[in-house]
């Protein structure tokens, strides 16, 4: 089950954050903020030529004893990292894949509304309940 | 009244433990109304079977009724003192709104709080907007589910409200503050007949319905108690509805009035009324009601149901009446009404016949209007407009000429709407869904797939020099075989007439054969040396260029990949067959050609190769994360 997702914007301060509530909450939030440095490497890395070919999908960041990352970065640099419970072998690649494109289609959504400034944190409902039925389905 | 009001807005001022709860005049007055009723003066505190009454009546969950009370203070204190019952009554308001029971939520401005089993007198009173408010956000439901009921009950006169209303009560469209209520609650008669008497008199109100005395008639059994003051209250408030003309008998329902002025203001923004308004045209414009941006926000979200920063005459319209609903204290919904959708509203004043065809020409629209969404999200530019006028034109159109239809044709075409409303929406959210998909498939899937398919098509000028006559032939094949590549890999050119030999093909499994190059024995040492080009260029870029996971290109690449395998197979075949010529200049073209085609190839394959790394790695990590959780599990079993 997803545990917690984030989606940062270029500058790498968190826009919104949306956790299955559990203890130590704190823990994975500490995780998304180290990923971060992986998903920056990644997309380092790719050098400037590179850059259109870039996949979007950056696919499992790091995996732990408990839990797995996944990250998606879209070509404006705003990342998204999805943090899932280990013991769901059920996840698949692809789900993870359409769960990230969902994502992103609704965080276009809200790109969309002239109210909305980039950089600001999210506060839509839609996209909460976007959100919320995404990682609940998942469970 | 007065001194009750008075005397209750002291309270809640006072008597809160310091917290200066805001009632607005209208609040004040209710409330006060309330309370009078729930605890008769002279006592200073309400009956506890009153409030219980009236709590229940909020038909809020009891759970949530517990909630209040404890909240409000009535359980620490013992009683519902006016304090207490002026916090109770706006936390039921804000319950019924949405907000969690707690004292920051009744902070904001709230609606006010809704209770199906007011008495009679107190409806009686009824002449102020304060109470106008609360009837109509009572006779909505009638009203509202009398229009959801008239899909099935087709233009029913008689239709009985009790029963047919009751259970089916929960529609995800209407807004959240208007719950459906079951007519069986605990008031009894009184209240069947009021609720009935609610829906009659609304009934022959609105400009719609076409039961206009008869109603009355049917209902005229019930307590008589209610009926004439009813009668006689709404009557007025019917009249001020009238001369206001901001609210309908459903609040998300807009007037012609309402619409009228709509299509003014967005003429006044945009004159092509079959055009959008761009978002930041919009934005200032909305931020003139001085509404708070996150209220705006969400208003936007709401009519803005194509997602495209834009908002058409519809969504223009649905957003106006959106504003001018939370101006006026209602709360927004959390979804769209389904009587401010943009198919509804263009249907809204159309004739039965042409809805069909509207929605028709509506969903066609939609792909257009998807279209600008790809090109851009902000401002619309004026050339891309008429793009989508066109299309929209049909629907637009219609919907003029529909402003100027007599409105008394509202209720059939609304059965209609109802159903074709739905299958409108779920159209075109599939065709929002369908191009959203289309643009946001990883966008390197585009440019692989064009990528694998340029390397099979190189161009088949080497072949035209060949002095044989076959080199016509040649051409021909040539040219058949870059077309087959480009229609999907067809069988391989008939056999009489191969292309030249060229060996290194056999051992290129890539499009490059299908450009059959060149002829003999050079050839083979041509093959030595590519296939040498091969390997060494595949060692470099094993450092993956892209490391990232592709599994969908790998999938497209090997289709491809197989397919052109399939064909070389069939050529290098057929080729020995063919005597072949030497001619150095030609071979030396055909080289060149090789080597790009081989570095094109090359290309490919590494790629594949990155990602098939890439891959592995993944894999290699899941296995070590796999080995430790099994080391951790191993020392209990081995003790």
């Amino acid at each position: 089950l997803v545990l917690l997702s984030v989606i940062c914007c270029p500058q790498n301060y968190p826009l919104y954050i949306r956790s299955v509530p559990t203890e130590n909450e704190l823990k994975f939030h500490y995780t998304v903020h180290t990923s971060l440095d992986v998903v920056d490497e990644k997309i380092s890395a790719m050098g400037k030529a590179l850059v259109d070919q870039r996949e979007l999908y950056l696919g499992l960041l790091y995996p732990t004893e408990d839990y797995k990352v996944y990250g998606y970065v879209t070509n404006s640099k705003v990342k998204f990292v999805m943090v899932v419970d280990s013991s769901n072998t059920a996840l698949r690649d692809n789900e993870i894949r359409s769960m990230f494109r969902k994502l992103h289609n609704s965080y276009t959504d809200i790109m969309c509304n002239p109210f909305y400034n980039p950089g600001d944190r999210i506060h839509s409902r839609a996209f909460d309940n976007m959100v919320n039925s995404m990682m609940m389905q998942v469970c | 009244m007065e001194q009750g009001a008075v005397g209750g807005s002291a309270a809640a001022t006072a008597g809160t433990g310091g917290l200066l709860l805001p009632l607005s005049e209208s609040e004040q007055q209710r409330y006060s109304e309330l309370f009078s009723r729930c605890c008769p003066p002279p006592e200073a505190a309400a009956g506890g079977s009153s409030v219980g009454e009236l709590f229940r009546a909020s038909q809020l969950p009891p759970d949530t009724l517990h909630q209040i009370t404890e909240v409000c203070g009535a359980k620490r204190v013992g009683y519902f003192g006016p304090a207490q019952f002026y916090i109770a009554l706006k936390l039921i308001a804000a319950a019924q709104s949405g907000f969690p029971v707690r004292i920051e939520s009744i902070k904001n401005e709230l609606p006010l709080p809704r209770f199906m089993a007011l008495t009679n007198d107190g409806e009686v009173r009824y002449g102020t907007p304060a109470e106008l408010h609360g009837v109509k956000f009572q006779v909505p439901h009638a009203t509202l589910e009398k229009n959801s009921y008239k899909r099935t009950d087709e233009g029913d006169k008689q239709e009985p409200k009790s029963p047919p209303m009751s259970p089916i009560c929960s529609p995800p469209a209407s807004p959240s503050t208007y719950q459906r209520i079951p007519l069986s609650y605990g008031y009894g008669k009184s209240r069947s007949g009021l609720e009935q008497q609610h829906g009659a008199p609304y009934e022959v109100r609105h400009p719609t319905h076409q039961q206009d005395g008869s109603s009355s008639g049917n209902y005229g059994a019930k307590p008589a108690l209610a009926c004439s003051t009813l009668n006689r209250s709404l009557s007025a408030e019917r009249e001020q509805q009238d001369s206001s003309a901001h609210y309908s008998d459903d609040p998300w329902r807009i007037t012609e009035e309402q619409r009228d002025y709509y299509v003014n203001q967005f003429r006044s923004l945009q004159p092509d009324l079959n055009s959008f308004i761009s978002g930041s045209m919009a934005k200032n414009f909305f931020t003139k009601s001085k509404l708070p941006i996150p209220e705006l926000s969400h208003i936007w979200e709401l009519s803005d149901v194509d997602c495209d920063g834009a908002l058409t005459l519809p969504e223009f319209c649905a957003a106006f009446h959106l504003v001018v609903a939370r101006k006026n204290g209602y709360q927004l919904p959390e979804t769209l009404p389904e009587t401010l959708l943009p198919e509804y509203l263009q249907a809204a004043s159309l004739k039965p016949m042409r809805d069909c065809a509207l929605f028709d020409s509506y969903s066609e629209s939609l792909p257009g209007g998807q279209q600008t969404r790809d090109f851009s999200r902000t401002e619309k530019s004026a050339e891309e407009v008429p793009d989508n006028s066109a299309l929209l034109q049909d629907g637009k159109k219609d919907d003029k000429q529909a402003l100027k239809v007599s409105t008394a044709l509202k209720t059939i075409p609304k059965e209609f709407q109802h159903l074709t409303v739905k299958t409108a929406a779920q159209e075109s959210n599939a065709l929002k869904a369908r191009p959203r998909s289309r643009s946001y498939s990883s966008t390197s899937i585009e440019d692989a797939m064009k990528k694998g398919e340029e390397p099979p098509t190189p161009p088949p000028r080497p072949q035209k020099s060949h002095s044989r006559a076959s080199s016509l032939d040649l051409n021909k094949i040539f040219q058949q075989n870059t077309q087959a590549v480009r229609s999907g890999w067809l069988p391989p050119p008939p056999p009489a007439l191969p292309p030249r030999p060229s060996v290194s093909q056999t051992e290129q499994p890539s499009e490059v054969e299908l450009h059959p190059q060149m002829n003999r024995p050079p050839s083979q040492a041509e093959e030595n040396s590519s296939a040498k080009k091969e390997v060494v260029l595949s060692q470099p870029p094993s450092k993956p260029t892209r490391r990232k996971l592709r599994t969908e290109t790998q999938g497209l690449e090997t289709p491809e990949l197989s397919p052109t395998i399939n064909v070389t197979s069939s050529l290098p075949a057929v080729k020995p067959h063919l005597p072949v010529q030497k001619q150095s200049s030609k071979q030396k073209r055909a080289i060149q050609t090789a080597i790009r085609k081989n570095k094109e190839t090359n290309a490919v394959l590494a790629r594949l190769n990155s990602e098939l790394q890439q891959q592995l790695k993944e894999v290699h990590k899941e296995r070590i994360a796999l080995e430790t959780q099994l080391e951790q599990l191993r020392p209990v079993t081995v003790l």
